[in-house]
């Protein structure tokens, strides 16, 4: 078990842990931590597949800022913890689980007998350099980093629109 | 040695880091003496001077306090918020600490290393990316609290930090833009100019090579969003005590609030260390490399600052002073002849020499502003960040990237 | 070292639970997590991608997709904070009609 498998299995493991607990933890505030630590362990993963600016803008952007503004939203509208559902307590044990757990068995089977058509990554991977990142962002794919400041451009005005107070 | 060498890259980090935290801790420690002094003295009174000779023991007694201080947990709270909240600023304060470098590559017993921990590609971007992480620190305390008080001047306190973080990231973009990568170290070569010392520095920017342009504007603007992110005066209506009791650390007590304490001076250790690599040439000499007598002026500068301590104690008012100054100002005086006479070592410390002294200079910035200014209100600071500090931070880029475009091509 | 399967496997497994709390959680704000929990994994398909085929192009549209989901964010919660405030529950159930 080389080292960078078992990082792979500690971050993908805890990356699944918090995605499970967004669904069973019933106040929003902690299913919105959960999905912190998921984010922080995607970064981690695409560290590990050599993207290292990627992965700097994931906890920038998506830890740093996204997912503060769910904490101000969650904090100011003072939302509570989840009722009660009056779903059956049996379906989800009985049929749930092992459907789901079948269903995904059979991808996961269906994905690993594949691997003589998909590629591997090279050993341990070099690492994606900043400046060919940028050279291609601004050559290739410079119409849609235009049109992307466009919609932030949009966005930005519509949350001050949607924040205004009316005017009576 | 040589039956260990595999594992020495794990090792070497493990001591480096050890070795970082209880340096940073202590610095943290006698940062806090620092600052009541410097207060002190601009307000005319002395400040702690009776617990130990000249007040130098009074950390210790205050870890002391806050060990022994009851730790109550108020009714209420969302425990898993409530006792995350200390717990993540000061890990996401000592993390920030591991990527900034304080000196060039050494050598030591023929091993290469560089002299941060960790030395990455990206280390500029790395380090926004924590200090983006550290407003959840704020939110989570104000919000675990379950006090009206802590909830206001959590959600006042991130909305700073988040509104500062935009000129914080935009005023350093100039520096990128010269410098033309994200890593600190090699942003500190850039600047590395062996005829004209500190005049290579991204303060002033003189380059015969590469374009540049003076950093001042951005190393302003870098300084006051700083100020804004660390939650310093004069922005620090969010924790002041007169408006709002203590902000989002109100129901924190003894250790959990050392712990928000210690986190708040290590940013701001951070913070400064971050300021004197982007613009005052991290560990750079500010003399051109030929003057090699330069590099005497650490022992120059220790030798008669121990003689001082050790006069000082020897007529000092209690006994225990008597005795413990004169060791200090000895053991001081021992260390500055040692390092003139043995050069090895002396070359060694050259680099974090003169790191630490400007990274200093920026913390008795700081110091110097909280005795100084006024707070601002809180409508005022967000319009000060939003309405002037971003667009200078624009304008600078704007400003930065014309002129290299311009001596590039001219 | 890592196999990409593995990966693929990992974002497959993110997004199904997505899936699963956009169904089931009732809170509105949760619901919109698990969209962002879904475009996560579909961005770790993504850079997964980008890193077997050697090209950065995957990388590329990751940033755009980060970029995005931001503003999608932004506008979201602003529609949600009036919603709440008009029927003074953040619960889903409660916003079946169109009539207040």
């Amino acid at each position: 078990m080389s080292a960078v498998l078992f990082i792979f299995f500690v971050l993908a493991g805890l990356a699944v842990f918090g995605a499970a607990a967004l669904i069973l933890q019933s106040h929003p505030i902690h299913s919105a931590l959960s999905l912190i630590l998921v984010m922080l362990c995607l970064a981690g993963l695409y560290l590990l597949l050599g993207a290292e600016f990627v992965a700097a803008v994931q906890i920038i952007v998506y830890g740093g800022a996204v997912m503060v503004l769910f904490v101000f939203v969650i904090m100011l509208l003072n939302a509570g913890e989840e009722e009660r559902t009056n779903f059956s307590k049996l379906a989800s044990p009985f049929f749930g689980i092992p459907l789901a757990l079948a269903l995904g068995s059979l991808i996961a089977v269906a994905l690993l007998r594949s691997t003589t058509q998909l590629p591997s990554p090279a050993a341990g991977g070099p690492l994606t350099s900043t400046r060919d990142l940028s050279k291609l962002l601004f050559s290739e794919f410079v119409y849609p980093f235009e049109l992307t400041s466009f919609l932030i451009l949009v966005a930005i005005l519509g949350a001050i629109v949607l924040a205004q107070r009316e005017h009576n | 040695m040589s039956a260990i060498a595999p594992y020495l890259f794990i090792i070497v980090p493990i001591i480096k880091i050890l070795l970082l935290v209880f340096v940073v801790l202590t610095a943290d420690a006698y940062l806090t003496w620092l600052e009541r002094k410097v207060i002190a003295h601009i307000q005319v009174r002395w400040g702690p001077y009776r617990v130990g000779p000249h007040g130098l023991l009074q950390p210790l007694a205050d870890g002391i306090k806050f060990i022994l201080k009851e730790d109550p947990l108020p009714d209420g709270v969302d425990k898993k918020a409530y006792f995350f909240a200390p717990f993540l600023t000061l890990m996401l304060a000592v993390t920030s600490l591991g990527v900034i470098p304080f000196g060039p590559d050494i050598t030591i017993l023929g091993y290469k290393t560089n002299f941060g921990i960790a030395d990455v590609n990206i280390s500029l971007l790395a380090l926004f990316a924590i200090t983006a992480l550290s407003v959840y620190g704020i939110a989570l305390a104000g919000w675990g609290s379950n006090s009206k008080y802590s909830l206001l001047g959590g959600l006042r306190s991130s909305a700073q930090m988040i509104s500062y973080e935009l000129s914080l990231t935009l005023s350093v973009v100039g520096v990128l833009l010269m410098a033309g990568t994200l890593s600190l170290k090699e942003i500190v070569e850039h600047q590395f100019n062996p005829g004209i010392g500190f005049l290579g520095w991204n303060i002033i920017g003189f380059s015969a090579d590469h374009a540049g342009f003076t950093q001042i504007i951005g190393c302003i603007c870098f300084f006051i969003s700083a100020i804004a992110e660390t939650n310093r005066v004069p922005f620090d209506l969010p924790e002041a005590e007169s408006e709002l009791v203590a902000g989002f650390h109100t129901e924190y007590a003894s250790m959990k609030f050392a712990m928000f304490f210690i986190g708040e001076y290590t940013a701001m250790i951070a913070v400064s260390s971050l300021s004197t690599i982007l613009f005052f040439g991290g560990w750079l000499s500010p003399f051109p490399a030929s003057w090699t007598w330069t590099h005497y002026l650490p022992s120059v500068l220790l030798i008669p600052f121990g003689l001082w301590v050790l006069f000082d104690g020897i007529r000092y008012e209690t006994i225990f002073g008597r005795i413990v100054l004169p060791v200090l100002g000895s053991a001081l005086t021992a260390a500055g002849a040692g390092l003139a006479l043995y050069s090895p070592v002396n070359e060694i410390i050259q680099g974090p020499f003169w790191f630490f002294v400007k990274v200093f200079a920026a913390l008795f910035f700081y110091i110097w502003m909280r005795g100084t200014l006024p707070r601002f209100r809180y409508d005022q600071l967000m319009d000060f960040g939003w309405k002037f500090l971003l667009p200078v931070s624009i304008a600078n880029l704007v400003l930065t990237s014309a002129v290299i475009l311009w001596r590039m091509h001219g | 070292m890592v196999p990409i399967t593995y990966y693929l496997i990992l974002s497959a497994v993110l997004f199904g639970l997505g899936v699963v709390a956009f169904v089931f959680k009732r809170n509105i704000i949760t619901i919109f997590m698990a969209i962002e929990l879904m475009l996560n994994a579909v961005n770790l398909a993504f850079v997964a991608f980008s890193q077997a085929l050697g090209k950065t192009d995957g990388e590329v549209f990751v940033l755009f997709v980060i970029v995005v989901a931001a503003a999608e964010a932004a506008v979201g919660l602003g529609i949600i904070i009036l919603t709440a405030r008009n029927r003074r529950s953040l619960n889903i159930e409660r916003v079946d009609l169109l009539k207040l």
